[in-house]
């Protein structure tokens, strides 16, 4: 029997983006219309999925396939997973994907006309440790272009999925890369509405994290939503 | 107090962490009432979705090391997906209240930029008509839209539109 957690908070105004934002196309027709129902967090809520890494075996390196590197300019990203009362969510599960150098995934959907790369799949997996550190290697991916408005082109982006201890903490987000000129174009990234909210999206450069002769290194926190101090009966 | 990290969307390309074997949550070995649950998702214009990641969890049975109580499908190019799990009992809910039999479900894709939380319940279950979540909902049309039908022994049908006339109930916690 799984004990009964502490509900999630409500959501801090303007820290997340609206699911109706006309500047992103594909919004228009998968967006709700009505107002989602504010249900209680119950067991099914507060709690969440465990994974292992003996049951997920983790991936840490996306910058080498079989042994061979990718092309691209390796980096380190490494930062930690806490919550909003700052406490580390240690043991979690982070899920990673890419596109590679040219701006291309290695998918059947994409068909951008850039160079496949045999040595770069670009799907990765890590767990936070202990503390909530977590760190993988890969290499930076290129930006390429969508359709969604005229000369629209995708920023550099890392894609991260992470399960938290809660049903209520799951978050799939994207890391973007510190002046990026193609941020301030970008409607995805734009729908976030504070801006600072938006700005922690961007990994910051750390000459600390960089490795000598190896590896250019990029700091990237996780703020999962944090427990109400004690449980409440509504929420 | 920090705000958590901005959600974005899972976009067309998330099949690259895919694993197909997540679909079937026996896969460890569990044992119980094995049930299929099955559905297919719409958009506004009524065309199927077909670049979906759906995801389940639930609390009843509790999970374990052999029952990961959590799931994770593609829709495919029909639109559908199709998940292997055992029938949930009933769930506590808040104070004395008990919850019917029911499954989280969570709706990522291209062009959401949250995820979609909505619930499946089953159909004919006694306490779905003292469910407190069901309660909620007056409109019982409205509630349909979360009650799977039985559509074979074992099988479970509950189909996800995302907006317009018929729009699934999708709530937020």
């Amino acid at each position: 029997m799984t004990t009964e957690a502490a509900p999630f908070r409500q959501i801090v105004a303007n820290s997340q983006p609206a699911n109706d934002t006309p500047s992103y196309g594909s919004t228009h027709l998968r967006h709700p219309a009505r107002v989602p129902l504010r249900i209680p967090q119950t067991i099914t809520e507060t709690t969440g999925p465990r994974f292992t890494p003996a049951q997920f075996g983790p991936m840490p390196d996306l910058s080498v396939t079989n042994g061979k590197q990718a092309q691209g300019e390796r980096i380190i990203v490494r930062g930690r997973v806490v919550d909003e009362n700052n406490r580390p969510v240690p043991h979690t599960m982070i899920e990673i994907w890419q596109a590679n150098a040219g701006g291309r995934y290695d998918h059947p959907g994409d068909q951008h006309d850039a160079p496949m790369d045999p040595n770069f799949h670009g799907g990765g997996r890590v767990f936070s440790d202990a503390d909530g550190w977590y760190q993988f290697t890969t290499i930076k991916p290129g930006a390429y272009p969508w359709r969604n408005h005229p000369n629209a082109w995708r920023p550099n982006h890392i894609h991260y999925s992470l399960f938290g201890t809660g049903f209520g903490q799951r978050i799939v987000t994207q890391m973007y890369f510190p002046g990026d000129p193609l941020l301030a174009l970008d409607p995805i990234f734009l729908a976030v509405p504070d801006p600072a909210a938006r700005d922690r999206l961007i990994a910051a450069f750390d000459i600390d994290i960089t490795a000598p002769e190896w590896a250019l290194g990029y700091r990237f926190d996780f703020v999962l939503r944090g427990r109400d101090a004690t449980p409440t009966e509504q929420a | 107090m920090l705000a958590a990290t901005a959600s974005q969307t899972i976009g067309p390309y998330w099949h690259l962490i895919e694993d197909d074997t997540w679909a079937d949550l026996t896969r460890f070995g569990a044992e119980g009432e094995t049930v299929v649950l099955t559905g297919t998702v719409y958009d506004g214009a009524g065309s199927l979705v077909t670049d979906a990641a759906i995801e389940i969890w639930q609390t009843s049975p509790a999970a374990s090391d052999i029952f990961p109580a959590f799931g994770r499908c593609r829709t495919d190019s029909n639109g559908a997906f199709r998940f292997t799990t055992l029938k949930p009992g009933p769930v506590a809910g808040l104070g004395n209240a008990q919850q019917a039999p029911h499954i989280a479900i969570s709706i990522f894709a291209r062009g959401l930029l949250n995820a979609l939380i909505t619930r499946l319940y089953f159909q004919d279950e006694p306490l779905n008509e003292t469910d407190p979540v069901l309660s909620m909902i007056e409109d019982e049309a409205r509630r349909r839209t979360l009650i799977a039908t039985r559509t074979a022994s074992g099988a479970w049908n509950l189909d996800i539109r995302l907006q317009g006339d018929n729009e699934t109930v999708f709530m937020e916690i």
